[in-house]
C-alpha cells in the first residue's frame, strides 16, 4: 500500500507530509502513485507507541479479552507494539504457546506483539521456565507478574539465567507477607474500612532486586512503580551505576486512594493507587528521568469480576485506549514535560530496554506511526472501547489527544470514523 | 426535617442534624416499648426483608422486634437455605427482593461497602446492619442513645474506646457520628490492632488503657476476635488481658459518673474482667432495649421519607 499523509504536524516540531511505500517510509512520490491520500490537517503525528506491559488474556481468558480484541484497543490507543504478559491459561512458560500467540498475533494484524514469557514454570516461583527456548520463539523478556518473582534467591538465577541469553527480567513488586488488603493503607482505607496494602510493600520489594541487581552487576527492569519511596531509591541507584530501569501507569499520575471511598473496583489495581505525595512524586520522577517507560499494565476483565464488593473485585484497569490522551493532558499540555521524552517513554525508551529496533521514522524504516487530535478536547467514553474490558476508571473524562489514525508496517491499523 | 437519603448506609453519610433526630425519635420509641403495649403501625402494610450475610443473632432480632412492634410484615434470609449460598450475586440477590416490593432491605455483610455497591440499584431503602470493618450505624446509634440519655449534650464530652480498632465497625461509626456531635474520641488498642491514619477520622489515640479513660466521661470496650492470635496481633488471651483489658483501675481513672458501655457479645475476663462487666458503672444491659429503640426510629424516620416522595 502506498499511503501519503498530507499536513502533519511531525513530532510538534515541523509542518511536513509523510510518504510510506512497501510498509516503509519513503522518499516524496508523486500523489498519483498513491493507493491513498489522507489530509491529517495538522494534527499530531508520532512514531507508533510502545506498551511493555499489557494482559491479552490469550490463551484461555478469552472471555476478558483475545488477541484480536488487545490489539484492536491498542492500535485505538496509537499502539503499533504491546508486550503481552504470560499470566494466560495455561501460562505462557514455554516455546510452543510463544509461537501460538505471535502466530494468532500475525493473523490478525493489528499490532506487533512482543510475548513476555514466564521466568518460573506455572510462574510457581519454584522452577525456572525454558527461558532459552522460548527467546528463540520470540519472547522479548521475562516475568511473573500478576506475582512478584517469589524469593530473592530464586530472583537471583533468573537474573543470573537470563544473562545468558540477553534476556530482561521484569519484576512486579509486592512483597505478599506484607500485602493482603486490597487498597492503599492510610487514612482512606481506614475511613472507609477496607484492608490496606501499605506502600512498603513495594518498598520493600523493590529494595530487595535493586541489591540483587547491584551485587550482580545485572540488569532489571521494576514493573508499575507507584510509591514516593520506590522512586526515591530507583532514583539513587541509577545514580550509583546500577542497571535498574521502571514503568508506571498513567493511573499512578492521575488518580489517588481517595477515588476508592464509593468502593467502585475501577479503582481497585495492584499496586493500589496511593496518596497525593505518590502522585506528585511519580511526576518527579517521570521529569527528571527516573522512570523510564509509562506502560498501562492494561488488565481487562470481565464485569462479572468488577461489578462487584470491592475487596472481593480483581486487580487491575483497561489502559490501552486512555494512556496517550492521559499523558498528554497530565505530562505534556501542563508543561511537565516535552513531547519528545513522552516519545522517549512511550516509544523509545521500551524500544531500547527490550531492543526491539522500533521507534525510528528515517526513510526506509517500518512505517509505525501514529496521529493525533491534540488541539480538541475530547470526552473518553468508555463504551466505545475496542477492549472487551469495560473497566476503566476515566469514563466521561475531558482530555486531549485523541486517536486520529494508528499505521503499522504501512498499513492503517487504526482510523477514526466521524 | 426528617432524613435526606433514601438510605442508611453509615454515619458517615448523616449530618449532626439527622443523628440529633433520629436519637430524639428513638428516645419516643423506647417510651412505646417500655409501655406494655408495644404495637404501633406505623409500619402497617410495608414490606421490610434481612439480609444476613454473617451470623448475628442480636442485631438481627433487634431489628426483627423493631419492625414487629411498628405492624410490618417482615421476611429473613441469612446465608443458610437460600440463594445466598447458590453463587448468585449479591447485586442479583438484592434486585429479586427489591422486585417483590420491598420497602427495606436490612443488610448485614461481612465485605465493606456492599450496601453501598448495592444501594443506588435499587428502589427499596438500604439499612447498613454491619458492613465488614467499615459501618455500623445502628450501634453507634444506640450507643449515642444509651449516652444521650445521661448527658444532655455531646459537646466536649471525651469517649473512651478500647479494644481491637482496626477491625471495629462499631468504632469507625462511633467516632464519626460523636465527633459529628462535638464529642472527643480517644481510642487505644494494640498497635497490630490500630489501623494507620485513625488520627484523621478526629480521634485521639492514647498511650494506655488508662491513658484512654482518663477523665472520660464514657467508656467503650470492643469484643476481641479470639482467632486474632492466630494472625500473630496479640501473643495470647491472657497478655491481652493483662495489658488490654478495662480494668477497675482503667476505669477508676474516668469520671466518678461515668459508665460502661460494651457492643457485645463479651469475651468475660479477656477485653472486661468479669468484675468490670457487672460493675454498677455498666450499662450494657440497658444498651439492648436502646437498639430496639433505635432501629424503631431509624426505620419509621426512613418509611416517612418513602412516603413523602
Ligand atoms: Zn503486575
Amino acid at each position: 500500500m502506498r499511503l501519503i499523509l498530507k499536513n502533519c504536524n511531525y513530532l510538534g516540531k515541523e509542518q511536513r507530509d509523510i510518504y510510506i511505500a512497501d510498509g516503509k517510509f519513503s522518499e516524496k512520490y508523486p500523489d498519483d502513485q498513491a493507493d491513498r491520500i489522507i489530509d491529517v490537517k495538522g494534527a499530531l503525528v508520532t512514531p507508533g507507541l510502545i506498551d511493555m506491559h499489557v494482559h491479552l488474556r490469550e490463551p484461555g481468558l478469552e472471555y476478558k479479552e483475545d488477541i484480536a480484541s488487545g490489539t484492536r484497543a491498542a492500535a485505538r490507543g496509537g499502539f503499533t507494539g504491546v508486550c503481552c504478559m504470560p499470566n494466560t491459561d495455561p501460562v505462557v512458560d514455554n516455546p510452543a504457546i510463544v509461537a501460538s500467540i505471535i502466530k494468532r498475533a500475525e493473523e490478525v494484524g493489528n499490532c506487533r506483539v512482543y510475548p513476555i514469557g514466564a521466568a518460573s514454570k506455572g510462574l510457581k516461583g519454584e522452577e525456572l521456565s525454558e527461558i532459552g527456548l522460548m527467546k528463540e520463539a520470540g519472547i522479548v523478556a521475562v516475568s511473573d507478574d500478576g506475582k512478584p518473582i517469589s524469593t530473592a534467591g530464586f530472583m537471583r538465577k533468573v537474573l543470573e539465567y537470563c544473562s545468558d541469553f540477553d534476556v530482561p527480567v521484569l519484576n512486579h513488586c509486592e512483597d505478599k507477607s506484607l500485602s493482603g488488603g486490597a487498597m492503599n493503607e492510610g487514612p482512606v482505607s481506614t475511613s472507609i474500612g477496607i484492608r490496606g496494602i501499605p506502600s512498603a510493600s513495594e518498598d520493600v520489594m523493590i529494595a530487595r532486586d535493586i541489591i540483587i541487581a547491584e551485587y550482580l552487576g545485572l540488569p532489571v527492569h521494576l514493573c508499575h512503580v507507584s510509591t514516593k519511596s520506590g522512586m526515591r531509591m530507583i532514583r539513587d541507584a541509577k545514580a550509583r551505576g546500577v542497571k535498574v530501569t521502571c514503568e508506571t501507569c498513567p493511573h499512578y499520575f492521575t488518580l489517588t486512594d481517595d477515588y476508592c471511598v464509593d468502593y467502585s473496583a475501577n479503582y481497585k489495581m495492584h499496586p493500589p493507587l496511593g496518596t497525593r505525595e505518590d502522585v506528585e512524586a511519580v511526576i518527579e520522577a517521570i521529569i527528571d528521568g527516573t522512570v523510564d517507560t509509562i506502560v498501562t499494565d492494561h488488565a481487562p476483565h470481565h464485569q462479572d469480576e468488577k461489578e462487584i464488593e470491592f475487596s472481593l473485585a480483581l486487580n487491575g484497569i483497561v489502559g490501552l485506549e486512555s494512556s496517550f490522551a492521559l499523558c498528554y493532558t497530565y505530562l505534556v499540555k501542563t508543561g511537565k514535560i516535552t513531547l519528545d521524552r513522552l516519545m522517549d517513554l512511550m516509544c523509545h525508551n521500551p524500544s531500547d530496554i527490550l531492543k526491539l529496533g522500533r521507534g525510528g521514522m528515517e526513510i526506509g524504516d517500518d512505517a509505525d506511526l501514529a496521529v493525533f487530535d491534540i488541539e480538541n478536547e475530547f470526552t473518553f467514553d468508555k463504551n466505545k472501547m475496542l477492549t472487551k474490558g469495560r473497566n476503566t476508571p476515566y469514563d466521561g473524562w475531558k482530555l486531549y489527544g485523541e486517536t486520529l489514525y494508528t499505521v503499522m508496517g504501512g498499513n492503517i491499523t487504526y482510523e477514526k470514523l466521524c | 426535617m426528617g432524613l435526606k437519603n433514601k438510605d442508611l448506609l453509615g454515619m458517615k453519610q448523616l449530618t449532626a442534624e439527622e443523628i440529633m433526630e433520629i436519637l430524639d425519635t428513638a428516645k419516643m420509641m423506647k417510651m412505646v416499648i417500655e409501655s406494655g403495649n408495644k404495637k404501633t403501625t406505623h409500619l402497617q402494610g410495608k414490606s421490610i426483608v434481612t439480609l444476613f450475610y454473617e451470623n448475628s443473632t442480636r442485631t438481627r432480632l433487634s431489628f426483627e422486634l423493631a419492625s414487629k412492634y411498628m405492624g410490618s410484615a417482615s421476611a429473613n434470609i441469612s446465608t443458610s437455605g437460600s440463594s445466598v449460598n447458590k453463587g448468585e450475586s449479591l447485586l442479583d440477590t438484592a434486585r429479586t427482593i427489591d422486585m417483590m416490593g420491598t420497602d427495606i432491605i436490612i443488610m448485614r455483610h461481612n465485605q465493606s461497602g456492599a450496601p453501598h455497591f448495592i444501594a443506588p440499584y435499587l428502589n427499596a431503602s438500604v439499612v447498613n446492619a454491619g458492613d465488614g470493618m467499615n459501618e455500623h450505624p445502628t450501634q453507634a446509634l444506640l450507643d449515642m442513645l444509651t449516652m444521650y440519655e445521661r448527658f444532655d449534650s455531646f459537646e466536649g464530652k471525651k469517649i473512651a474506646i478500647c479494644g481491637d480498632i482496626y477491625h471495629s465497625r462499631v468504632v469507625r461509626s462511633n467516632a464519626i457520628g460523636l465527633s459529628k456531635l462535638g464529642a472527643k474520641v480517644s481510642v487505644y488498642g494494640p498497635r497490630t490492632m490500630m489501623p494507620i491514619g485513625i488520627e484523621e477520622m478526629g480521634v485521639t489515640v492514647a498511650d494506655s488503657v488508662i491513658d484512654c479513660c482518663r477523665d472520660a466521661d464514657a467508656v467503650m470496650g470492643l469484643r476481641v476476635q479470639l482467632e486474632r492470635q492466630k494472625s500473630s496481633l496479640f501473643p495470647s488471651v491472657s497478655e491481652y488481658a493483662k495489658f488490654y483489658a478495662i480494668t477497675k483501675e482503667a476505669l477508676a481513672a474516668a469520671k466518678p459518673d461515668a459508665f460502661l458501655m460494651h457492643p457485645g457479645p463479651c469475651n468475660h475476663g479477656v477485653e472486661l474482667p468479669t468484675e468490670v462487666y457487672d460493675c454498677d458503672q455498666s450499662v450494657i444491659n440497658q444498651q439492648v432495649t436502646n437498639g430496639v429503640a433505635v432501629r424503631m426510629a431509624v426505620l419509621y424516620l426512613l418509611m416517612a421519607r418513602r412516603n413523602e416522595l
